[in-house]
């Protein structure tokens, strides 16, 4: 592996409320470089957590402690607010879960585009609207322009995603994180953007934090990947061995899939154990 | 006697100059008892007929007639009765301030059914969820827990149609496992008939008999499960579909960026 | 858990446990929750308890003062704040003290009133427009607009100077003025809340129009609808007092605060007491609510806060 880019010893994240305190992250390390590292988990094990822990923006009652979160040479932690906003507008992207929610109602999702194009490049309103539409073009939309004059709610859902998507491509980050950014994509759709997704890594050595619950996919598309139960990374493995897990809970997960060509009258559910969630070895 | 027989069906949405044809002469038809999958790549129109089957869209043109009867010749009410819907994401489908015990009991109301209370916890342990979620809100509840709810409430007027749009697309692989085998049972209980919008074949594998592709507002190809698996689809996009769906393959993303 | 070892449940654990077995209790809950999240907001708290205490004295107010707010003295007149007048006398000698704790009766009275016209109208065309859009949202946003498009202090005073000066017809011209934010509010929220699947699922199951607007929009709008009369409390006690400043509100000798400022402004230079006490309660309590609307949209609104 190369040098990472990112670097994260013993994450814990807790939100405190008055009702009670959740321990959503606990000793979670994790190293990225320029390569496609996968989190996968059923629901609430910690994954978006995880994601927006590294570029701090969770809720206020989130309590963050890591042993160390390193990127480029910085430490995350101790970085001023300021220097935080300009670490999330230009060297870390985020791809939202929703992206339905993350557009701006009553704008149309090309000015949108536009408009953060023109926060990180100062020209002329014309040729930022150029540049959005090719983003537009560029992550599959046919018909950019009749796209462009859309309002948020008028897109189908896999429209919103990639809208999302060329819009936290403008900045050139070193570092994205995409949370299920191809959940709501049709198949072919989905292949195109991690396509786009995959020629970055490549092309510009950036790291990518895929989070996702699609194993199959992840199984072919990343290097490396996590398995994360109740707030735990309980496994890490390759990419392409994530048949050969051994781990209860990934193998749970990997019965529990339909697949084409091997009907079964019913599909195995998982028995959960509470072995599973017992704290696992720190790493130093 | 099909089930759900849809013919030549066409729907503009939009206003004014932004107005465009979403649906073209979509025909499908479905048997009773029958589970029918819908495909197809996004914003090509699948939830949009899925919301003309319900009556959610009332200006399309064409036929559609469910169970022998046509959408102008049932009354509303009656059409409520046959048809229901459950919705692709379950934090959006169910109203944040209501009660289960609201959500379950509001239709039985609006029908004038009398026993109530009876029904809805009958309901609940159809799904598998019983009587003491019965006075939660939404929120209290995970994602596979509200989308169960989505579902008794469909069922709730006991309808012989369910709509299921990307049923379980929100929910992760062990909960899609419980919810598509509450799919299989309630089909075996209740005699019912499915229409499923997914993105993922597999599931489509799992669940149907026979399936139609769709692509940008009309249907590519119709054909059945055993034609789906065994290499029967002709065209091609159902095939660069299946083989989509198999892996991530960097060739087919070239190819296809080579053919558009 | 067993029947049993419900039974012995504390209030407490009664109203935390997530096993709920009856309506009653989501309820309570549901506001247990509430409060809990109000009370760990100190600036809503401190706008609560102005707003108690305007209450308690509107409520108390003959026991409160300590002179008649209407007896003149004038050979007691513009007397500095002392023990005998705690906020000094006006040009007249009346009691300052008295008719602030008088006129209390008048702003609660005035922002009642306004807010059970405004409320509910806002509310009505707002929530029409938006769920029906086409014409019926051209025809009532376009009234509303004109409305809207009036500075709301000119537009009520055409309304009194028209219906005579009074405060009846002040509360009705503040209410004319005060509803079009109220329906642009609420139908602003109609609109995203009318794509909702909810709402879908709500049609699908037969609900008519009514009913939808009824049991499944207005629950949303309200919490909205209530933080933003709150906040607008303020601007309406501004704009009460304005008018009775413009002499077109409350009619003298009625105690209202804005008319008080106005009559001592003439003397706020030796006097400075006539205008500060009546402007500071003026001051005082149009902060409090917007405090304690902040506060409560923090609770009521789910997309603030949890
Ligand atoms: N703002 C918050 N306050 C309190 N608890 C939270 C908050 N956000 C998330 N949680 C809790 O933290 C846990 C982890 O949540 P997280 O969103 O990271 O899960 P996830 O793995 O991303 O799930 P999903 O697949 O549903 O997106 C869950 O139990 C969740 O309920
Ligand atoms: N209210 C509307 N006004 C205008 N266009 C709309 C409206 N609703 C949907 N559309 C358009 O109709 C087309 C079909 O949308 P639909 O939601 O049916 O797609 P879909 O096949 O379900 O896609 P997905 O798989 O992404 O959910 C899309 O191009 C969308 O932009
Ligand atoms: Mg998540
Ligand atoms: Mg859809």
């Amino acid at each position: 592996m190369t040098d990472p880019i990112l670097s994260v010893r013993n994450l814990n994240v807790t939100y405190l409320s008055s009702r009670a305190t959740l321990n959503a992250v606990r000793n979670v390390s994790f190293d990225i470089g320029r390569e496609k590292v996968a989190i996968v988990g059923e629901s609430g094990s910690g994954k978006s957590t995880v994601g927006r822990a590294v570029v701090r923006l969770l809720t206020p009652s989130a309590k963050i402690t890591a042993d160390r979160m390193d990127f480029e040479g910085k430490n995350l932690l101790s970085l001023s607010e300021r220097k935080m906003q300009d670490v999330r507008g230009r060297r870390i992207s985020m791809i939202l879960q929703d992206p339905k929610y993350s557009l701006n109602p009553v704008v149309t999702v090309g000015e949108q585009v536009t408009e953060a194009y023109r926060v990180h490049n100062k020209v002329p309103h014309k040729e930022a609207k150029e540049r959005a539409l090719a983003q537009l073009a560029s992550v599959q939309i046919r018909d950019p322009a009749h796209v462009y004059d859309l309002y948020p709610h008028e897109v189908s859902g896999g429209m919103g995603q990639r809208i999302m998507i060329a819009m936290m491509l403008i900045p050139e980050p070193s570092l994205i994180i995409a949370d299920e950014p191809t959940s709501a994509l049709d198949v072919t759709v989905k292949l195109q953007v991690l396509a786009i997704l995959d020629d970055l890594v490549r092309d510009r050595g950036i790291g990518l934090m895929f989070i996702s619950h699609d194993l199959n996919l992840v199984q072919s598309f990343c290097d490396r990947v996590l398995i994360m139960y109740a707030g735990q990374v309980v496994e890490e493995l390759r990419g392409d061995e994530l048949g050969d897990a051994k781990h209860d809970y990934t193998k749970g997960l990997l019965a529990s899939l339909p697949r084409i060509g091997d009907r079964r009258g019913r599909l195995s559910v998982l028995d959960r154990k509470d072995s599973w969630s017992m704290p696992v070895e720190k790493r130093p | 006697m099909s089930m759900i027989d849809v013919r030549k069906l066409s729907l503009d949405l939009g206003e004014g100059v932004r107005r465009r044809q979403i649906l073209n002469d979509i025909s499908l038809s479905v048997e009773a008892g029958d589970s029918f999958g819908l495909v197809g790549e996004s914003g090509s129109g699948k939830s949009t007929v899925l919301r003309c089957i319900a009556g959610l869209y009332r200006h399309w043109t064409g036929e559609i007639s469910i169970d022998g009867q046509t959408f102008a010749s049932a009354d509303r009410m009656g059409w409520c009765r046959k048809v229901q819907m459950v919705f692709q994401d379950p934090y959006g489908s169910l109203h944040p301030k209501h009660k289960i015990d609201t959500i379950l009991s509001e239709p039985l109301r609006i029908h004038g059914f009398k026993d109530i209370d009876r029904r809805v916890s009958q309901i609940l342990t159809q799904v598998g969820l019983g009587p003491r979620f019965r006075y939660r809100f939404p929120h209290q509840l995970s994602g596979g827990q509200r989308q169960r709810v989505a579902i008794a409430r469909a069922l709730i007027l006991e309808p012989k149609i369910l709509l299921l749009d990307e049923p379980t697309s929100a929910l992760d692989v062990s909960i899609q496992a419980e919810i598509l085998n509450l799919f299989s049972d309630l089909r075996e209980q209740l005699d019912l008939t499915y229409l499923l919008v997914s993105h993922d074949l597999a599931v489509i594998d799992h669940m149907c008999s026979n399936l139609a592709v769709m692509r940008s507002g009309s249907v590519v190809e119709s054909l059945s499960r055993e034609q789906m698996v065994h290499g029967g689809a002709t065209e091609r996009y159902t095939n660069t579909l299946l083989r989509a769906s198999e892996k991530y393959d960097r060739e087919l993303v070239d190819e296809l960026a080579a053919a558009s | 858990m067993t029947v049993d070892t419900r039974q012995n449940l504390t209030l407490r654990q009664w109203m935390t446990t997530e096993e709920v077995t009856n309506g009653r209790q989501a309820f309570v809950q549901k506001v247990y929750w509430g409060a809990v999240g109000f009370l760990q907001n100190p600036l809503a708290l401190i706008g609560l308890a102005v707003i108690v205490v305007l209450l308690l004295v509107a409520a108390f107010a003959p026991l409160i003062a300590t002179h008649d707010p209407l007896a003149q003295d004038l050979g007691a007149a513009l007397q500095p704040p002392s023990a005998a007048h705690y906020f000094g006398t006006d040009e007249l000698g009346r009691d300052i003290f008295s008719r602030i704790v008088f006129g209390s009766r008048i702003t609660l009275y005035i922002v009642m009133l306004v807010s059970v016209i405004v409320g509910p109208i806002g509310m009505a065309v707002g929530m029409t427009a938006g769920y029906f859009g086409g014409w019926t949202d051209k025809v009532l946003m376009r009234v509303t607009d004109i409305f809207l498009s009036f500075p709301s202090l000119v537009l009520a005073l055409a309304f009194a100077a028209a219906l005579g000066p009074g405060l009846e017809n002040a509360v009705i011209a503040i209410a004319l003025t005060a509803w079009p934010p109220i329906a642009r509010l609420a139908r602003a929220e109609t609109m995203t809340i009318r794509s909702s699947d909810f709402i879908a699922a709500a049609t699908l199951q037969g609900a008519g129009s009514i009913r939808i607007l009824r049991h499944y929009i207005f629950p949303l709008c309200l919490p909205s609808v209530i933080v933003r009369i709150t906040l607008n409390m303020a601007g309406i006690i501004l704009t009460a007092a304005g008018l009775g400043f413009l002499g077109l509100g409350a009619q003298p000798p009625a105690p209202e605060w804005g008319a008080m400022t106005s009559a001592g402004r003439r003397f706020m230079l030796d006097s400075w007491w006539v205008v500060t006490m009546p402007g500071s309660a003026i001051l005082i309590v149009s902060l409090a609510f917007n405090l304690f609307g902040d506060g409560l949209r923090d609770f009521l609104d789910p997309r603030h806060g949890r």
